[in-house]
């Protein structure tokens, strides 16, 4: 297959499909490689589709697309041995159109996704790997694959290969990934009745809610848990950066049925049946480990441009946007006949003044900052889990004493300075 | 019922596995004299890698794909590639 493609994605994710059907309802040649026996049969996250950057390429989206339940309460949870500081949001606003986000299963939902890119012109080839670009004079001119005589090409390849991206580390854009760059998450669906999942969250029907789980759910390493549910099951997992890990020697497993079996969180799950595991790793560098994201006839979008917001558990809305913006820049050089890197450069141009990367530059210093003092959640997950058992439990000490004796016991553990400076670190990190 | 450890939650998945490994010790040597922890064989969330007193035993069939072995090598000693297209794991819900 020696055909010449106008625009050639390696990926049917979020990011490479989106890029696919916007640069197909402009009417350019698009070749869809997906390396799965479909789009989703490789791809994983915990489950929160945010709608604003999917309506932005398929209007009303949720009255088609295989969608789980609408969000309409967040809990974040600091969570210690056998307690639970917890606060969160609940809003029936965002039970009504046009929400704000949603629980969805990837494998279903890729699926539908790649199909409306299908839809609008694309040709998806499935069970095909990308092993290489073809470079020729600097410029990347197609795609070599793992079919026999499989080279394709094209005037841009748009690198969608995920979280690993060999495509970009070939080409030179970033060197391997450092332990400390990358979160390993695992997790299990777990099927419930919904009328179970209703009662235990909460919830009416269409209605979701979603856990963010600190503390004790990584045994204080830096990372999280979280319990999301979708129709008739529950998304359960856990992640911490590689590095964490590694130094904690940790097996990922492991700290799953911990999770699983911790007093605050098996009563949810109780009686349900465990329907798959899986595993992935996370892009969680942020902004200093975003590589080069556009070359002569080539750009990188979505986890291989490392565009996740791991604060605020963003990730495929970013590599929609991302995959959105890469087509507007790549339809701009097909009209001016010039698929250089300066010309490519339109879509780095539009990435750097979007929420995307304003957002992760916001966040910077955080999982370095984090990752650093691990007192953020080793210590005072606890503290604060000490601090709220002292002060609601009636004892009859006055209340004025109960603080006094708080804050005495949270400085007396760390030092009144090394507290404050705590506060102003993790202030700084996230300002 | 809720899985309750790794063998049972890789028996939850489907695998269509090749016939040739797609991850390599580049060099079993450098895991028995160089590599006490063999901390691979404790991240890695399928447990693919054992340890066999002399040489690393890669259990490909029910590898998830992640990455991490070869980014969490502290001797870079795994070539890591993707299985052949349509291979490997299928994941058929989240």
């Amino acid at each position: 297959m020696s055909e010449k493609f106008d625009v050639i994605v390696v990926g049917a994710g979020p990011a490479g499909t989106a890029c696919s059907l916007a640069c197909a309802r402009q009417g350019l040649n698009v070749l869809l490689i997906e390396r799965g026996e479909y789009p989703g049969a490789k791809n994983v996250m915990g489950g929160v589709l945010y709608r604003q950057q999917m309506e932005e390429l398929i209007p009303e989206f949720w009255k088609e697309a295989p969608l789980e339940r609408p969000v309409v309460e967040q809990r974040f949870w600091m969570m210690d041995k056998e307690s639970v500081v917890s606060f969160g949001y609940k809003g029936l606003e965002w039970a009504v159109e046009p929400y704000n986000n949603f629980t969805v299963l990837r494998a279903k939902f890729d699926q539908w996704f790649a199909n409306k890119a299908v839809e609008a012109g694309a040709l998806l080839i499935n069970e095909t790997v990308v092993t290489e670009c073809i470079v020729e004079n600097g410029q990347v001119i197609g795609v070599r694959t793992d079919r026999p005589d499989g080279d394709v090409y094209a005037d841009v390849v748009v690198l969608a290969d995920g979280v690993n991206s060999l495509l970009s580390k070939q080409l030179g854009f970033h060197k391997e990934f450092r332990p400390d760059e990358v979160a390993l998450t695992v997790m299990e669906v777990i099927n419930l009745p919904k009328e179970k999942i209703n009662d235990r969250f909460n919830l009416a029907d269409n209605q979701g809610c979603t856990i963010e789980i600190f503390g004790d759910s990584t045994k204080g390493n830096l990372g999280t848990a979280f319990l999301y549910t979708n129709k008739e099951s529950l998304n359960i997992g856990v992640g911490t950066t590689l590095s964490s890990m590694i130094k904690a020697k940790l097996k990922p497993y492991e700290l799953l049925d911990y999770l699983k079996n911790h007093p605050m969180v098996s009563p949810l799950i109780a009686g349900g049946e465990s329907a798959e595991y899986l595993a992935h790793l996370i892009p969680e560098g942020g902004f200093h480990s975003v590589p080069k994201v556009a070359g002569n006839g080539v750009v990188v979008v979505g986890d291989a441009a490392q565009l996740v917001n791991a604060i605020h558990r963003e990730g495929s809305n970013m590599a929609m946007h991302s995959g959105l913006l890469a087509a507007e820049a790549i339809i701009e050089a097909k009209k001016r006949g010039d698929y250089s890197e300066s010309s490519l450069n339109s879509y780095r141009e539009a990435l750097y003044n979007s929420f995307i990367i304003k957002d992760l530059e916001k966040y910077k210093d955080a999982a370095h900052t984090f990752e650093k003092y691990p007192q953020y959640f080793k210590e005072y997950v606890p503290m604060m889990n000490q601090a709220a058992s002292k002060f609601f439990t009636v004892d009859g000490t006055p209340k004025r004493d109960k603080q006094k004796q708080i804050i005495k016991n949270m400085t007396a553990e760390r030092g009144t300075l090394r507290v404050l400076q705590d506060i102003y670190r993790a202030w700084k990190a996230v300002k | 019922m809720s899985t309750k450890n790794i063998e049972e939650k890789q028996y939850l998945l489907r695998f269509k596995c090749d016939t040739k490994s797609h991850l390599t010790v580049l060099d079993h040597d450098i895991c028995m004299t160089q590599c006490p922890d063999k901390i691979c064989t404790v991240f890695c969330p399928a447990e693919v890698y054992k340890w066999e007193g002399t040489r690393m035993q890669v259990g490909y069939e029910g590898c998830h794909e992640c990455g991490s072995c070869r980014i969490g090598c502290p001797y870079q000693n795994i070539k890591w590639e993707y299985p052949k297209g349509g291979h490997g794991i299928v994941f058929r819900l989240a």
